[in-house]
C-alpha cells in the first residue's frame, strides 16, 4: 500500500508499505477514504517528538471503510464507514472505565505519561497512522464510529481530533453566561474553541494569533473579535485593556509547542530543541487571565520541560484544565451541533492533496502558505 | 474596572448573541457538555475488572520502566534496530520517564537514525530527494510571495533557520569528508 513515512525532521515522502494486518482479536483494519494533517502532525515533521522513527506513518485524524475485522470484533463490520478518534483506548483499564479515553494505560508501552495515539511516534504507543491506504485500528469495537449517513466524510474527519479538541478545550475552560473568553491560536482547534465558547454562553470572544487570514476566519466563521499580536506591542497588556484592566474569565491555548511570538522561546524549542515545546501561549494565557480565572490548554507540548511562568499562576490563584481529549465522549453532542449547522467541520478544510503529494502538504500548512487552514490528504490519488 | 466590585459591562444582550450566533448558549447547562463531570465512572466496567488478552510479542518489546508489565496491546511500526535502537533500548531501560536522561536519549536515537537512514541512502546510489521530501515544491502555485509579505506573520524572524535544521546534517558529514579527502591527498603528496 502506499503510504506517508517520516524521513527526518522536515522531510517525508511516500513509500510502498506492507498492509496491515490483524494483531489482536479486537483489531480492524480500516481503508482510508479521507485523512487530515493536524497541526501537532507538525510537532512530529519538525523533529519536536522524542522516539519518532525514520519509515513512521503520521496521521490521527481519518475517516474511512472498515476493510477486515478480528474474531473478537462484533459491533463492527466489512464495509462500515467510520471515523476513528485520534485516541487508541481500551475501554476497560482504570482510566477508561472512567471516560478517560486519552489517559488508556492498555495500550502504550512506551510511556504511562501519555496514552495511545495513532501515527504518533512511540511515544505513544508505536502506531503507524491513517496518512495511508489503510491503517491498523485497535480495540475496534471500542474507538470507531460508523458516520451518520446525513453526514460527510469532510465533516466527519475533523471531528476525530481537531473539531473536538476545540470543543473540549471550550469545556475546560468552564465557561458560564456571559464569561470573557480569549482563545490564543485561530488554528482549526482554536477556532472550534472560539465557536464552542459561544454555545456555552461567552459574552464575548476574542482570537489572538498573527496570521490575518486566520484572524478573517476568526471573525466569520467563528463570530470572534481579534487580535494580531505581530500588530502590538504587547499582547497581555492589549487584552487587559480590551477587558477594562480585569483580564479574561477563561484563556484557552490553542497553539501549543511552536508557538511564535516570542523570538528566544520560539527557537531553544521549536529548533533547538531544548525545551519540550515554546511555552509562549501559555504563557499568555497564564498572564492574560483574571485573578482566579481558567486556564485551558489545548496546545500539543512536548514530554520535556518548558519555561512556564508558574509564579503567576500560582499568584493569581488560576486553574489550569487540559487534556488529550477523550473524543469518543464529545461525539453524540458535536453530531447534534454539526446537524444543527452550530458548527461546521468541512468548512476548516481549506485545501486537498492527493496521498503522493503530502509532503507538498506539509510544507503548505507548515508554512502557512496559501491562505491554508487546514489540508486533506486523498488516498488512492484523489484530489 | 477590577478596583470596584461590578464586572465590566458586555457589548452585547444574550438575546444580541442568540439572534447573532447559530446555537449562541444551547450548552450553557454544564450537564450537555460530554466533558462535564470530568469522570463518568462506568461500575459495569469498574465491577467486570477485565485485563484485555494479550496481543503476540513476536519480538522483545521495549517499554518504560514505568510500566509494571507490557500492555496488553502496543504498536508494532518501526522496531529498534542498530545503533539507534540501542540508545532507545538503554532510554527506556534504564531512566524513567521522570528523568530528562529518558527522552535527550530517545531524541538523540531519532538523530542517529535519520543520519543512519540518509547515509545509507546515499551509500545504496538512492540518495534523498531533498527537492522532493522537504515538500518546497509545493511552493509553486501557493502564492509563496503575496503568502509572506501580505500577512504581518511573526514567523518570518526565524523562517531563515528552517533550511539550516534541513542542510544542517548534511553539511556537517560533508565538511568532515572534504577534511578528510584534504588530509589523505596532502599526505600522499608528501
Amino acid at each position: 500500500m502506499r503510504a506517508m513515512t517520516y524521513r527526518g525532521p522536515y522531510k517525508i515522502r511516500v513509500e510502498e508499505k506492507d498492509r496491515p494486518r490483524i494483531e489482536h482479536p479486537r483489531d480492524a483494519i480500516v481503508r482510508v477514504t479521507l485523512a487530515t494533517i493536524c497541526g501537532s502532525d507538525l510537532h512530529l515533521y519538525h523533529g519536536l517528538m522524542p522516539d519518532t522513527r525514520i519509515g513512521h506513518t503520521f496521521g490521527h485524524e481519518f475517516v474511512g471503510i472498515v476493510d477486515e475485522v478480528g474474531p473478537a470484533v462484533e459491533n463492527l463490520q466489512v464495509g462500515d464507514r467510520v471515523l476513528v478518534p485520534f485516541n487508541v483506548y481500551c475501554g476497560t483499564c482504570f482510566f477508561c472505565a472512567r471516560g478517560l479515553y486519552s489517559n488508556c494505560h492498555n495500550v502504550n508501552p512506551n510511556a504511562t505519561a501519555v496514552g495511545g495515539i495513532y501515527g504518533y511516534s512511540h511515544t505513544t504507543g508505536g502506531y503507524d497512522g491513517g496518512q495511508a491506504e489503510y491503517v491498523r485500528v485497535p480495540f475496534a469495537d471500542v474507538g470507531p464510529t460508523l458516520i451518520p449517513e446525513w453526514m460527510s466524510d469532510r465533516d466527519a474527519v475533523p471531528l476525530t481530533d481537531a473539531v473536538s479538541t476545540g470543543y473540549f478545550g471550550a469545556q475546560l475552560a468552564d465557561v458560564v453566561e456571559g464569561d470573557v473568553v480569549v482563545v490564543l491560536g485561530a488554528g482549526p482547534v482554536g477556532l472550534t474553541a472560539a465557536r464552542s465558547s459561544w454555545l456555552m454562553g461567552a459574552g464575548r470572544v476574542i482570537v489572538v494569533d498573527h496570521l490575518d487570514y486566520r484572524l478573517e476566519k476568526a471573525r466569520t466563521w467563528a463570530y470572534a473579535e481579534t487580535v494580531n499580536f505581530s500588530q502590538v506591542k504587547d499582547v497581555v497588556l492589549t487584552l487587559k485593556r480590551m477587558t477594562d484592566g480585569l483580564g479574561a474569565d477563561a484563556v484557552i491555548d490553542a497553539v501549543g509547542a511552536e508557538a511564535d511570538g516570542n523570538l528566544l522561546q520560539h527557537v531553544t524549542a521549536a529548533k533547538l530543541k531544548l525545551q519540550g515545546g515554546s511555552p509562549i501561549a501559555l504563557n499568555w494565557a497564564i498572564d492574560a487571565v483574571r485573578k482566579g480565572g481558567t486556564v485551558s490548554v489545548m496546545g500539543a507540548y512536548g514530554p520535556m520541560f518548558s519555561a512556564v511562568k508558574f509564579g503567576d499562576a500560582m499568584n493569581k490563584g488560576l486553574t489550569l484544565r487540559m487534556n488529550q481529549t477523550p473524543v469518543k465522549r464529545q461525539l453524540p453532542r458535536l453530531f447534534e451541533h454539526v446537524r444543527n449547522g452550530f458548527i461546521t467541520p468541512s468548512d476548516l478544510l481549506t485545501h486537498t492533496f492527493p496521498l503522493d503529494d503530502i509532503a507538498e502538504a506539509y510544507h503548505v500548512f507548515a508554512t502557512k502558505l496559501d491562505g491554508c487552514v487546514k489540508p486533506a490528504i486523498v488516498p488512492g490519488g484523489g484530489q | 474596572m477590577p478596583y470596584t466590585a461590578r464586572k465590566p459591562p458586555l457589548p452585547e444582550t444574550p438575546e444580541q448573541l442568540r439572534a447573532r450566533i447559530p446555537g449562541w448558549g444551547v450548552d450553557l447547562d454544564p450537564r450537555d457538555r460530554p466533558a462535564f463531570p470530568r469522570e463518568v465512572p462506568d461500575e459495569a466496567v469498574i465491577a467486570a475488572d477485565a485485563l484485555p488478552e494479550a496481543q503476540p510479542e513476536d519480538r522483545p518489546r521495549e517499554r518504560s520502566i514505568e510500566h509494571m508489565r507490557l500492555t496488553p496491546v502496543f504498536g508494532t511500526a518501526q522496531p529498534l534496530h542498530g545503533v539507534s535502537g540501542a540508545v532507545r533500548r538503554l532510554a527506556y531501560a534504564r531512566f524513567s520517564e521522570a528523568r530528562a536522561a529518558h527522552w535527550l536519549l530517545l531524541l538523540a536515537g531519532d538523530r542517529i537514525e535519520s543520519a543512519g537512514a540518509h547515509v545509507t541512502a546515499l551509500l545504496q546510489g538512492k540518495p534523498d530527494d531533498l527537492l522532493r521530501e522537504t515538500g518546497v515544491l509545493g511552493e509553486v502555485g501557493a502564492h509563496p510571495v503575496r503568502s509572506r509579505t501580505g500577512e504581518h506573520r511573526a514567523d518570518l524572524a526565524h523562517a531563515p533557520l528552517d533550511p539550516l535544521v534541513v542542510v544542517g546534517p548534511w553539511l556537517v558529514p560533508a565538511a568532515l569528508a572534504v577534511l578528510g579527502v584534504r588530509a589523505v591527498l596532502r599526505r600522499a603528496r608528501r
